[in-house]
């Protein structure tokens, strides 16, 4: 006999009521007497039969909470139920001449008779419960890092979801046994959650990958600087080199996404885009209207010829 | 077969008032032999049943005959339907596919429809 409390389908913390109330409903549904078409009622209302025994004894039940005891000792003996008798074929005269049906036979054939037509609505006694699926808006920084969050069903009950590092957009999470409780002692259903990932204003993923646009002044791109830019993990120094043009990239080694299977992360990787003053800078125009290139310079010579 | 003392002992939560009282209404029938009364295996089937019904399941005294009653019901309309069960499976298969062809809903339909 597996745990009394789960055989009952009440919690290690359920009162003397709430267990008898769990035991008179799942009697009424396996007592093999009133289910006499039920071949797995025996064994089932002997199992729930024992847990109640256990549980609604106060002292047994403490020193099963104490592991004093193990649920075994309220196994119960051989029990011989009143359909045992009052099944038994008696005005069955064919069938003895035969030496054809026994009742199992007999009940087979009806069985297939009756196949498909409803009459026996009660074939499947325990029953897992049903998975359930729900959706997860989540953070981008939440996905790249791993978090934590919790959902209220519409039932009021809660769920803890611990969205692991590197999880990708739509990707499926399942919680085992947290979807719809199961029937008859059956194992609960389980929860589906399916990640949506919200875009970030400024970070972009490419696989473990993390692609940023960072602006740069242009006396930042001519005469080089270290700057300040963001990554996931929070914001890191880098060297823009002497003259860097729009368009350059800078690599963050190991600055990226953790991959899930190798464990190695990903890196950042920075796109330079050059930026005007935004201001009115008069001696810069001025600079420039006295400026003669030493190299003449035509950045469309590919595109107009 | 089993004396009422005996009956009395092995159910813990029997109480030898409310098996009078059950006896009294019918509910369980013992042989009367030389003053004793004695209970067959399935009579102390049944009265465990009425414990069960009674004490576990709180089906109130009053309730219990036509529980029972529900109960004999069922166990004789079984009986009734494996003797025509046996009958049918004496016969030949082609009768006895013919009799499940009509018992089905469906099948009834298109056996109905071929005659």
């Amino acid at each position: 006999m597996g745990d009394p409390y789960e055989t009952l389908g009440v919690t290690r913390s359920a009162t003397d009521k709430e267990i008898k109330e769990a035991f008179k409903k799942l009697a009424r549904k396996f007592h093999p007497d009133l289910h006499p078409d039920d071949k797995e009622a025996e064994g089932k209302f002997k199992d729930i039969s024992a847990a109640n025994d256990l549980l609604k004894d106060a002292e047994k039940r403490r020193r099963f909470d104490a592991g004093e005891i193990d649920a075994s000792g309220a196994e119960r003996p051989q029990e011989r139920f009143y359909r045992d008798f009052a099944d038994r074929p008696r005005y069955a005269p064919h069938a003895a001449q035969d030496g054809f049906a026994n009742n199992e036979e007999l009940q087979e054939f009806l069985a297939r008779a009756f196949a498909g037509g409803g009459h026996r609505s009660q074939g499947t006694f325990r029953a897992r419960g049903q998975d359930v699926s729900y959706v997860l808006p989540v953070g981008f920084l939440d996905v790249v890092n791993g978090a934590v969050r919790t959902i209220t069903l519409p039932e009021g009950k809660t769920l803890r979801v611990t969205i692991p590092e590197g999880a990708e957009d739509r990707q499926m999470l399942r919680l085992k046994g947290q979807g719809m409780p199961g029937f008859g002692g059956g194992p609960a259903g389980d929860a589906y959650v399916e990640l949506h990932v919200e875009p970030h204003p400024f970070f972009h993923r490419k696989d473990d990958n993390i692609h940023v646009e960072i602006p740069v002044t242009l006396k930042e791109a001519a005469l080089g600087a270290g700057i300040e830019v963001p990554t996931v993990g929070g914001p890191v120094t880098v060297t823009v080199p002497k003259g860097s043009n729009t368009g350059k990239t800078l690599r963050l080694r190991d600055r990226g996404i953790r991959n899930r299977k190798s464990g190695q992360r990903g890196h950042q990787l920075i796109t330079l885009k050059v930026v005007l003053p935004e201001a009115e800078e008069p001696e810069l125009i001025a600079f420039l209207e006295a400026w003669q290139p030493k190299t003449k310079q035509d950045p469309r010579k590919e595109m107009v010829s | 077969m089993m004396r009422f003392d005996d009956l009395v002992a092995t159910i813990s939560a029997l109480q030898r008032s409310d098996l009078d009282a059950w006896i009294r209404e019918e509910m369980v029938v013992p042989r009367q032999e030389a003053g004793a009364l004695l209970f067959t295996d399935m009579e102390c089937a049944r009265v465990r049943l009425i414990c069960t019904l009674h004490y576990e399941l709180e089906i109130d005294v009053d309730t219990l005959p036509v529980v029972l009653s529900l109960v004999d019901k069922l166990y004789d309309t079984r009986q009734r339907l494996l003797s025509l069960t046996a009958a049918v499976a004496a016969q030949d298969k082609s009768v006895q596919a013919a009799i499940i062809a009509a018992i089905r809903p469906d099948g009834g339909l298109s056996a109905a429809a071929k005659s």
